[in-house]
């Protein structure tokens, strides 16, 4: 690859050839945080204090300290997040080989059965259906499922709960059994709150996609935004987690590439 | 028969709000013998262990044979009034500004004969009296003289009501109404006639028993308040903190953990996030309005509860975590009770023993509660009490450490809960 190549991509996002979609949510104290049986250890929800602000705790300058779990917010899963992946190599945020925070990315539409079913699962057949439009899912790519739940800007729609717990999307055991051994994808990317259904602690195995991704080394994305600005195929996604030492995972930044003009 | 206190105008709005000013507050270390027990909602006395004598005012020695073994024992208060005066004219600001101010003499049954301030409904001498020691606004120990029986509102009386924390026609905030005792404090002030119940409530996507029922209350007001958020905090006390009259702190984090038996700090740092820091965070964004507002008319503001535990006192090494949260808590009470004192508005610290919730399973009753809690909770607004210890537990607990705190802890190392 010449330097040629790279000139012409940083001339391309000048001349809006490439459009760049943000499809992270905003760090912000109202953001909703995962739910855990409250006896359980708690991911923190993002929390922010001022240090100054031009005052006498610091004359000139305004700044914060903030506080947030690895899963709080627009957030990245590294393999070591779940038991199944816990004695991989390269498992953490600190260790992901970076040349895998950049990818290819393929969106799969379920916006309208989610709206009708806010359980739904996303199947192989879904899959394969969506396939026959729009070709095979290539390997080393992220799938990204759209739900466009994260237009659910009221945290009670977004969480969805009632006496039985969550009741958000995501996809079946067999549909995450496909994608890793039959389409070697990088990961999975949802809209909601985890990769896993809001109920998929009573699938079999509970929280599939965590267990079959992590265990196979790959990677999860959630409460991505955004989703419905990228097509189908033919975009590009960026998203390097921070660098925490043996981080199981990450609240991030996630830019998405996506050709234009 | 006092005339019953009828719901405020609206303030006026060009009149300047009266500063707070307090009666004079100045005691020996001898004489506030008498606030400890008032603050506790007691009335006491010396007594002479030697001569058996029962003095007024305190001293250092026995009035009658300059014994100092004298020790602090609870009084009935009955007696007679003996005579009555009329102040017409103060000095002292706080009284020029409340004149007239009746007082009086009364003999007590018990011995000595005191000065006290006469209840609206007591009769003319000679009459029986029952004798009360009230915290003023200086939350300094003063007598207050009540009928021998129940008189019709008696709690409106205008002098009474400069001693107590009446929530009648107040503006009240509990701060967190998703607990069983927030659910039940909310009820139990908007029984005792509160003008308005904020009632902060986090996380709204967690639904919780009971929570659907307080939206029936007329006076509640559903408020997004999140104590471990400074930015919910800061907000939610910009929007409504200058019409704070009584804020009831009700958060609480509780968990079941030693040392030993939980992994990390997550846990402990959770509970001195709800019950430590988020004190702080109320007290620094809600304090300063209502300090300006101690002398608002008659619905000023007036106190601050906060829901502490009698495991502040001493550790209870089963709940050892919360009871380290909640003994900073109650330190971190004492200063806000320090800087709310010239205000007049009263800080009033409520430390129950075990609540009756899902957090205390699997202790043996005697539980209190959420709904006896929230009665000493609005007994002690309306007595003037600043330490409540309510139940069977607290109570016990409070005995055994007023008499011997090593003992205590011993005792709760050993697991005699």
């Amino acid at each position: 690859m010449s330097a040629e190549t790279l000139l012409q991509l940083v001339n391309a996002f000048a001349a809006g050839r490439i459009r760049v979609v943000d499809l992270t949510q905003t760090l912000s104290p109202d953001f909703p945080q995962i739910v855990l049986p409250p006896e359980m250890g708690q991911c923190w929800p993002f929390r922010i204090e001022e240090v100054s602000r031009y005052d006498e705790r610091g004359p000139a300058w305004y700044w914060n300290n903030f506080s947030c779990g690895e899963h709080t917010g627009t957030h990245f899963d590294a393999p070591i997040h779940w038991i199944s992946g816990k004695d991989l190599p390269n498992n953490s945020t600190d260790t992901i080989p970076v040349e895998n925070f950049i990818a290819a990315a393929c969106v799969i539409d379920c916006s309208q059965e989610s709206a009708a079913d806010p359980d739904f699962l996303l199947t192989v057949d879904f899959i394969r259906d969506w396939e026959k439009r729009h070709g095979p899912i290539p390997r080393r790519s992220w799938v990204l499922m759209r739900t466009d739940w994260s237009k659910r800007t009221d945290p009670i729609a977004f969480q969805n709960f009632d006496e039985t717990g969550q009741h958000t999307p995501g996809p079946d055991a067999d549909a995450v059994k496909f994608l890793v051994n039959d389409r070697d994808v990088l990961g999975f990317g949802s809209e909601a709150i985890g990769t896993d259904a809001g109920q998929a602690y009573h699938l079999r195995p509970p929280y599939p996609c965590h267990y079959y991704m992590h265990g196979a080394g790959r990677y999860g994305l959630q409460c991505l935004a955004n989703l419905d600005l990228l097509p189908p195929t033919g975009s590009v996604i960026i998203c390097p987690p921070l660098k925490i030492k043996q981080g199981s995972g990450s609240p991030l930044r996630v830019l998405g590439l996506v050709p234009g003009g | 028969m006092t005339a019953p206190l009828l719901r405020p105008k609206r303030k006026n709005p060009v009149l300047r709000t009266r500063l707070p000013t307090l009666p004079p507050a100045i005691r020996s270390r001898v004489a506030l013998g008498l606030t400890a027990a008032a603050a506790r909602g007691s009335f006491e006395l010396q007594v002479c262990r030697d001569c058996a004598t029962v003095q007024y005012p305190p001293r250092e020695a026995c009035c009658a044979c300059l014994s100092d073994r004298l020790d602090w024992r609870v009084q009935n208060g009955a007696g007679e009034l003996i005579s009555e005066t009329l102040l017409r004219h103060s000095q002292e600001l706080f009284f020029r500004e409340r004149v007239p101010w009746r007082l009086g003499m009364v003999r007590l049954d018990c011995g000595p004969t005191v000065i006290a301030y006469l209840h609206g409904d007591c009769p003319a001498a000679p009459a029986r009296m029952r004798i009360r020691a009230c915290l003023d606004r200086a939350g300094q120990a003063v007598l207050v003289a009540l009928p021998e029986k129940e008189t019709p509102n008696m709690a409106d009386d205008r002098q009474l009501r400069e001693m107590t924390c009446d929530p009648k026609f107040r503006k009240v905030l509990v701060t967190d109404g998703k607990t069983a005792a927030g659910q039940a404090v909310v009820e139990a002030v908007a029984a005792a006639g509160a003008d308005l119940i904020w009632v902060g409530h986090a996380e709204p996507w967690k639904k919780l028993p009971g929570f659907d029922r307080l939206k029936a209350i007329p006076q509640v007001a559903l408020l997004p308040l999140d104590v471990t958020n400074s930015r919910s905090v800061k907000e939610i006390a910009g929007e409504i903190g200058g019409r704070v009259d009584i804020l009831i702190n009700t958060a609480d984090h509780h968990r079941n953990f030693g040392i030993a038996s939980r992994h990390g700090v997550e846990t402990a740092r959770a509970e001195m996030e709800t019950n430590y820091l988020a004190l702080l965070r109320l007290a620094q964004e809600f304090a300063p309005a209502m300090r300006a507002r101690g002398a608002d008319g008659q619905s000023s503001a007036v106190a601050w509860v906060n829901l502490l535990s009698i495991f502040a006192l001493s550790n209870f090494p089963p709940h050892g975590t919360y009871s380290a949260s909640k003994a900073a808590a109650l330190s971190l009470a004492q200063c806000l009770r320090a800087e709310m004192r010239a205000s007049g508005v009263r800080v009033v610290n409520v430390f129950p023993g075990p609540i009756d919730d899902e957090w205390n399973q699997q202790l043996l009753p005697p539980k209190l509660a959420p709904a006896a809690l929230a009665a000493a909770i609005v007994k002690a607004l309306q007595d003037g009490i600043e330490d409540v210890y309510p139940g069977d537990v607290a109570q016990e607990w409070l005995a055994r450490w007023r008499d011997n705190p090593k003992a205590l802890e011993r005792e709760l190392a050993a697991g005699a809960g």
